[in-house]
Parts: C-alpha cells; structure tokens; sequence
C-alpha cells in the first residue's frame, strides 16, 4: 500500500530535539566532573592546571605524574565502568522484560566473587593485613582476576546452555540467575567458613568494587570492550524497542527475538564479567541508571541507550570522587558509595514521577 | 490472490492443532476466522507470517513462499497486530514509527516520519501523536497498534481479535476505518473475531474452524444458522434489522433467564 505524503510534525522533532539536548549536557557534566575528579584529592591541583595537563602541557612534573598515573585512570576507569555497567543494565532490562533486569540478574557478580574466594583462599593468591586502605596483598592480582573472569563465564555458560535446551524467555533466564545467584553464595559462604581471617579479609575486600585498582592497559581492554557493545546495542535500538512493544509485537515486525535476546545476554554478560574481574562487585549502577534516565526521557532505547551510558559515567564518577574526599585522608571503595549517591537521587526521581 | 494457504498443518507439543487448513484470500477483502475458544484461531493468524513455523503445507504471500522470505521481507508484506499491546513511556507518534522497523536502514528518515504522519491524519488521531501511550485508553492503544501495522505498508493485515478490549464506538470505528483502508488501497485483512455481528457486518468471507479444521468458508448469503450451530454447539437465530445481519443465541438451553409476564 501506499500513503499519501504526510510531513514530519514540527512539534514532534522538537520534542527529539530536547531528548538530544538532554544526552549532550549529560555528556557536557561528565566532562566537568572529570576536571573536578582529578583536580580533587590529597593534593590538590587547580581545574585549569587540570585541564592544561590533559592538553599535553607540563604545568608540574608532580602533578603531571599525579594526574597521569593516579587520577586519570582511576577517573576513566569510573566512567567506562558505569557506561558498561549501565548499558549492560539497559540491555537486561529489556531482554528480560523485567523492570528489576541488571548485569547482576543473571548472577555473575556472585560467580565472579565464588572464584576470587576460590583464588584467595585455596590458591591463596592474598591476605590482608590491616583495615586501612590498600591492606590487602593479593600476591598474585593476575590469578585472581583471571579466576574471578572464568567463574563470571561459568555462570553465562550455564544460562546460555540452559536457553538452549528450553528457549531464552525471560523466565528462564530470571529463574536461572536466581538459582546460580544462591548457588555461588553459598560456595563463598562454604569456603570462607574455613578460611583464615586475613584470607576470610582478602576475600570481602576484594568483594568490595574498587576503580582505581585498574591500570593503563586493563583500563584499554574494558574501553574497548565497552565501546564495542555499546555500538552493538545502539545499533539494536530499534530491535530492543520491537521487544519493549511485546515479543509477538516484535516478531511481526521481523525481529529475531531469540537471537536477539541470546546476543544481548551474552554480550551484557560478558562486559560485566570483565568489569567484575578487574574492579570487584560494583552494585546498583545497572540497575538504577537505566531507570533514572528512563524518568528523564522516557523508555524509547533511541534516546534510553546512550542517555544510560552517559548517567552510568556521571554516576560511577560523581560516586568515586566522593568516595576519595567523605572520609580523607581515607579513601572509600566506590561500590559503598554508589548506593548511598544513587539511592537518594532515584528515590527522589520516583516521588517526582516522569519528566513531561 | 494476495494469500494462499495450502495444506497446513501444525502441532503444538506432537498434537495437532491445525490440520488441512486450506484457504485463500484476494485483494480489496476482509476475511474472518471465527470459531469457539482455543480452536486455532490465533495460532493460524500467526503461521501466516511465520511468527509460529507451522509442521507443513505451503503459504504463499504475494506470490512467495513465506518459509523462504527472511523475517524482515515478511513484515514487509505482512502487518500483524496482536491481542495484547504493552504500553511504555513512549509518545504515540514513537510508538507508531516503530512500524517502520522493517524499513529502517540506519536511521529513521523523513520519508518515514511522513508516512507515520499520514497514517496518524487518516486514523484522525493527530491530537494524539505526542500523547504518552502509558496515559492512553484500550480503544487508543488499540488504535496505535492498528497504525504499527498500517505503516508498516503491508499488502495484509493480520488482526487478532482487534475488538476485543473495545466499547461499542471504538468497535464500529476501528472495523469500519480498517474496511476502508482495504478498500481503498486494495490491500487485504484476516482477522479473527468472536462477534459474528461484527463480523457479519464488516467481512467479505468467513471461515469456520472446528476441531482444527475448516469446518466451512462462504460469503455472507452461504453461511446458515446451521453452520454456525455446528461450530458453536448453540443453537442460533439469523434475522435482518434494517437491511443488516444479526445473530442471536437461540432455542433456550439449561441456565437462560426468562421473563416472566
């Protein structure tokens, strides 16, 4: 059939419009806060300085090593962790048509956690030593990171291997997560019990998400790899948006439900994996960025998915620069933080209801 | 011939569902599935455009074997509006130019903006477009759906009960906005349905299923109370008010309230 010529409604791309405004002074505020973040700190360092460091001038050769080997990654590392955990997030959400979906759903963070335990305490890669900060010696960061990552695989691997067998609906998924979720507590809990109480230590702290325990290249390895999902969820916006209108919906319009549902799990699974592995269980961001943005501009993954991305990196950042100043000269891991940043902002997102 | 359907069968768990259903149906028509709950109505609308892969048999959808067509061709082709519309916080007019998902290359462009646009004017809804459907009635939502499919440009619509969850108004509405699109631009409609007034009112071909099968297929002037008593189990009155079609439950049976004088 074919329809007469209509025009695109005035009133309709302006309203696109304030949903693109909205995403770039998101983007605008991460980059404010990341001068705040690294100008912040037990040595302070003016914004301009800041910013003249990050052009290539050398202000101060202490600060220059400051900003460049402590404060940059560590800032960076925050803002990729919250864009993978957000989107991640996003994406769950909608595969799982489940307003509660987040990487954590499908219990990775507690496989992830099962196999830094195992690491701990049975290869006995760490211990620790006092409670101040940067106590814990993990003797060999490279054997629990890696162990961490392949239990976060396990657990996808038995999810993708139980789709398989009974088809990827949401339920399966949701049920799946839960019984994996209680299944790697429990190991935890069982090992711990008969661990020595600097490993029983090593293995909370490590539980405990931390972004400045990344460096240069593992921060390089999650910038791709969130960079690279990201691109493959934007470029599914339309399909993700298809499944929020209900699967038949979305099957008549051509959409590959299954797969599409399989892929976004398993990619969703993987960057949280990483992110678990270098940086420990960072709580919350997955689950309540999406939704915050959601109240802002509403639930079409147009505008969803990179709006997530870019609250994910306000919240992970603005949560971590706290962490470093609240109770200096200590520093908090972020993971403590995120909760008590987050919480109050969603709640008051929820009171207010949504953004006309 | 717009559709043809040869020789289907389909099994639900290793028990047949559907079996020999045979049917065709031309441009400019609407056509009815009718028959009692859980007979198969449902099921057949979806095996037309394969959102349930069907055991065997041939559909053939403007001329192609739809088994062969990739799923983005068949939207194409086909536009399907289920029973059931989740809402969410999306403007009408998003919600609408989802429809256009299987023309989509990158991005949306302003051919497909206009087009959502026309078929918003044609449903009389322009007052809607930027509305949220989270705030919307069923007879909206019901509306919104219709325009998914509409813009779609689909050579048939497959409507699954598209009254169900209507008022009278909004019933009368929407089946005589979609006898006009039809017509007027030559597409075709199945739709199943479980009030044969409205049915009778608004189809050109109805068709019968029980048990699975085709029980019977006509036009208006072929189907008898008879037909209909078979396929419902419940005896019926046909009369005319007014130069249309009506369709009553009839003799009554164990449980119907008399009045008494």
């Amino acid at each position: 059939m074919h329809l007469a010529d209509g025009k695109a409604p005035a009133d309709y791309l302006c309203y696109i419009k304030s949903k693109i405004l909205c995403i770039c002074a998101g983007i605008v505020l991460v980059f404010l806060l990341l001068i705040i973040s690294i100008s912040v700190g037990a040595v302070s360092i003016p914004p301009g300085e800041v910013v003249l460091t990050l052009l290539g001038q050398n202000v101060n050769s202490k600060w220059d090593a400051i900003i460049w080997n402590i404060r940059l990654p560590q800032a960076l590392t925050a803002i990729v962790a919250g864009v993978g955990l957000s989107v991640a997030g996003v994406a769950m959400q909608s595969i799982l048509r489940n307003p509660l979906g987040s990487p954590f759903t499908l219990g990775i963070s507690n496989a992830g956690a099962f196999g830094a335990a195992i690491s701990v305490i049975i290869l006995g890669t760490g211990q620790m030593h006092s409670t101040i900060a940067n106590a814990v010696t993990i003797n060999n960061p490279y054997t629990t990171t890696i162990m961490a990552f392949i239990f976060c695989m396990i657990a996808t691997g038995i999810i993708l291997m139980i789709s398989r067998i009974r088809g990827s609906s949401p339920e399966v998924m949701v049920l799946t997560g839960v019984a994996l979720s209680s299944l790697f507590t429990a190991g935890t809990m069982f090992l711990q019990y008969f661990a020595s109480d600097t490993q029983l230590a090593a293995v909370v702290f490590w539980t405990f998400g931390d972004v400045s325990r990344a460096n240069w290249p593992e921060l390089g390895l999650m910038t791709v790899l969130v960079s690279l999902s990201t691109i493959y969820f934007l470029s599914n916006r339309w399909n993700y948006n298809a499944i929020d209108a209900g699967t038949e919906t979305a099957k008549g319009l051509g959409v590959n439900v299954e797969r599409i549902r399989l892929v976004g799990m398993t990619i969703a699974a993987l960057i949280t994996a990483v992110i678990v592995a270098f940086l420990g269980v960072i709580g919350f961001v997955g689950l309540v960025c999406p939704h915050m943005v959601r109240r802002i501009i509403g639930d079409d993954q147009r505008f969803l998915i990179p709006g997530s991305c870019v609250m994910g990196g306000i919240l992970l950042l603005a949560s971590d620069t706290v962490a470093r100043l609240i109770v200096a000269p200590y520093v908090l891991p972020v993971a403590v933080l995120t909760a008590f940043m987050g919480a109050p902002a969603f709640i008051y997102l929820i009171i207010r209801g949504y953004h006309r | 011939m717009i559709l043809n359907v040869e020789e289907l069968k389909f099994l639900y768990k290793n028990r047949a569902v559907l079996e020999s259903v045979a049917l065709e149906v031309n441009h400019g028509e609407i056509v009815a599935i009718l028959g009692p709950n859980g007979v198969g109505k449902t099921t057949l609308l979806k095996c037309l455009n394969r959102i349930l892969k069907p055991k065997s048999g041939h559909i053939y959808l403007d001329g192609a074997e739809v088994g062969s067509l990739d799923t983005v061709e068949i939207a194409r082709r086909a536009g399907y509006v289920p029973q059931r519309v989740e809402t969410g916080r999306l403007t009408a007019f998003d919600a609408v130019l989802l429809g256009r998902r299987p023309h989509i290359k990158w991005d949306v462009s302003p051919h497909d903006l206009s087009i959502v646009d026309a078929v918003f004017t044609r449903l009389s809804m322009e007052h809607l477009r930027l509305s949220y459907i989270d705030e919307m009635s069923g007879g909206e939502l019901q509306k919104i759906a219709i325009a998914r499919a509409l813009v779609q440009e689909p050579r048939i619509l497959l409507l699954d009960e598209p009254t169900s969850s209507l008022d009278l108004k909004n019933q009368v509405e929407i089946l005589s906005t979609i006898h006009g699109i039809v017509r007027e631009h030559g597409i075709a409609a199945v739709m199943t349905m479980h009030d044969l007034n409205q049915a009778f009112r608004y189809a050109d071909r109805f068709i019968f299923l029980k048990n699975g099968r085709i029980h019977f297929q006509g036009d208006r002037n072929s189907v008898t109370e008879e037909v209909i008593e078979e396929v419902y189990g419940l005896p019926v009155i046909m009369g005319t008010i007014e130069g249309i079609t009506c369709i009553m439950p009839g003799c009554p049976s164990a449980g119907m309230v008399h009045q008494e004088n």
